[in-house]
């Protein structure tokens, strides 16, 4: 038996994979494909303070090995999570995250607070990179005074496993770890999806309803790896390192670059089972290896 | 509804025109419960610009042969693939997904099931289903040409069919839409799946009218299980996920 537990500030994973927000629905979705207690993690889809609608359809496009999206952070708020999925999900033997956004720190702010008294939660992931919303979101993650100052409100009031998630759109995303990390953060993810866009040359129209959306998939990745390696190297809190992970080679790749964990995103949508498919992929890799712990292989890359 | 993703085999491959093939799949185990208006997201292989599977209308399922049928266009590189797909080859495929067309109240019901281009594909498993209930089906069939009107004989296994082609080749000359049948007779539930404005016609014909009808959406979507929200149609509801509230919806329900 190899071990997969892995430590994610205060907190302990039983495996080092989890879902990505906005990629995984509430883990509900995935019922029917496998027993989604078998995973680490699960961070739900992006939940702010009110009801959101989300930007206007077409809110994605297929592009070379990746797609873009603009969804917009819909969800029906933090009050109707707390009180419609929540309770659907107290039976799930995993570590479940909310995603949190918000346009103004104050909304952060109230709602970590709500999710902080949700004992079946154990973390939030704050997303202050979320490039598909006017205001908020990716505004907050590009520059460190702003990061900082989200993070720091927010841990005022959050008392549990404060994961940020970085974005990939700033020119030194190493800095941005640092100042999230002073502020009290337990740990980061990274990378959000990288703004990019795509027009139809027949129409001449972006294909998109906002014109950019969010690129996700093995497009990113090696995009991903280089800001995981940096961020590791840069901080000591661990990192949760994602970004076209399709398989547990991939995976392997962000744990050796210096991921504690890891999260699946895009990849959930071809394949609803790619989750546990990486799993058993990494332990599978460990047995070859004979490698007893996962967390031999953080940071193990050799130069 | 439970969803499975598993492997069918190709058992025949047959097109129907340049652009249209009809692939039949045959699964290992029994086939699970499949509505009509229900679809698929297949899986397509050695098509490296195609990165996500293809949401597909399940056209007809053959219980005895175990098989399903899965009418498709070519319109990119991802079905162009598919296309070429040999008997005996597997096929991914996530199934079955969304909501399904409603059944009408009365076994007298005058019904109209009307399809344009792909949008013929729900409509033959719905026909065949309302048959098999009892009820009588009336099918209004649209395309460009007369080559473009495809799988007629089915079609005429189920109700009586009627046709119009752009150029006048066959059928009544012009859109769907302008069909005499709409001015000669009264229906009770028109259900219509193919392109959006003529979907849209035949939605403001059913309400000015006073019709009872669904029609079925074909948003892009990443995931067709209610995961990515990427699918979404605005509605008397807000935004909601084509992939699972649908493809199927009221006329009323939705911000046309």
């Amino acid at each position: 038996m190899v071990d997969l537990k892995v430590n994610l500030g205060t907190l302990q994973l039983k495996n080092p994979v989890m879902t990505a927000s906005g990629t995984f629905g509430y883990g509900t979705e995935y019922y029917d494909f496998f027993d989604v207690s078998r995973i680490g993690g699960i961070v739900v889809k992006g939940t702010t303070l009110r009801d959101r609608q989300g930007n206007k359809y077409p809110r994605m496009a297929e592009t070379p090995s990746g797609m873009l999206n603009a969804v917009g952070l819909q969800n029906k708020g933090v009050n109707y999570f707390a009180e419609k999925i929540y309770p659907t999900l107290l039976d799930l033997d995993t570590s479940i995250f909310v995603n949190v956004s918000g346009s103004t720190v104050e909304e952060y702010v109230e709602t970590a607070e709500i999710i902080n008294e949700l004992d079946h939660i154990p973390g939030i992931e704050l997303n202050i990179s979320c490039p598909n919303v006017k205001e908020g979101g990716m505004t907050f993650g590009t520059s460190c005074p702003s990061a900082a100052q989200v993070v720091k409100e927010v841990r005022r009031v959050y008392k549990k496993e404060l994961m940020v998630k970085l974005s990939p759109n700033v020119t030194s995303i190493s800095d941005i770890a640092l100042a999230v990390e002073a502020e009290g953060a337990d740990s980061v993810s990274l990378i959000n999806t990288l703004l990019g866009m795509a027009i139809d040359s027949e129409t001449r129209k972006p294909l998109l309803s906002t014109v950019t959306g969010g690129l996700s998939g093995p497009a990113v990745k090696p995009v991903a790896l280089r800001m995981v390696w940096q961020v590791a190297q840069a901080v000591k809190i661990p990192v949760v390192g994602m970004g076209g992970i399709m398989t547990a080679a991939d995976a392997i790749e962000f744990l050796l670059a210096g991921a504690a964990a890891i999260q699946i995103g895009t990849a959930n949508f071809i394949d609803p089972t790619a989750p546990v498919k990486v799993l058993e992929g990494i332990e599978a890799y460990m047995l070859r290896h004979k490698i007893n712990r996962v967390t031999d292989l953080i940071g193990a890359l050799e130069i | 509804m439970k969803k499975f993703m598993s492997d069918l085999i190709v058992t025949e491959n047959t097109p129907l025109n340049d652009q249209y093939f009809l692939l039949k799949l045959k699964a290992e185990n029994e086939l699970p419960v499949i509505m009509p208006g229900q679809f698929a997201e297949v899986k397509v292989e050695d098509s490296p610009s195609t990165f996500l599977r293809r949401p597909i209308s399940i056209n007809y399922v053959d219980r005895n042969r175990n098989e399903i049928w899965l009418l498709i266009q070519i319109v990119g590189p991802g079905t162009l693939q598919l296309s070429k797909l040999r008997p005996g080859k597997l096929l991914n495929l996530i199934y079955p997904l969304g909501n399904s067309f409603t059944y009408p109240v009365r076994k007298d019901a005058n019904l109209l099931l009307v399809g344009g281009g792909v949008g013929i594909a729900p409509m033959l498993f719905w026909g065949a289903q309302l048959a098999a209930e009892g009820f009588h089906c009336n099918f209004l069939i649209g395309g460009r040409s007369q080559s473009n009107l495809l799988l007629l004989d089915e079609f005429k296994k189920y109700g009586e069919v009627y046709c119009t082609t752009e150029d006048g080749s066959s059928g009544e000359k012009g859109f769907v839409i302008h069909h005499s049948l709409l001015q000669n007779q009264k229906f009770d539930a028109i259900y219509t799946c193919g392109p959006t404005p003529m979907m849209k016609a035949v939605a403001g014909y059913a309400a000015d009218n006073a019709v009872f009808c669904e029609v079925s959406l074909e948003n892009t979507m990443a995931c067709g299980f209610g995961a990515c929200l990427c699918c979404v149609t605005d509605t008397t509801d807000g935004h909601v996920c084509v992939c699972t509230e649908g493809p199927v919806f009221n006329i009323t329900k939705l911000k046309w």
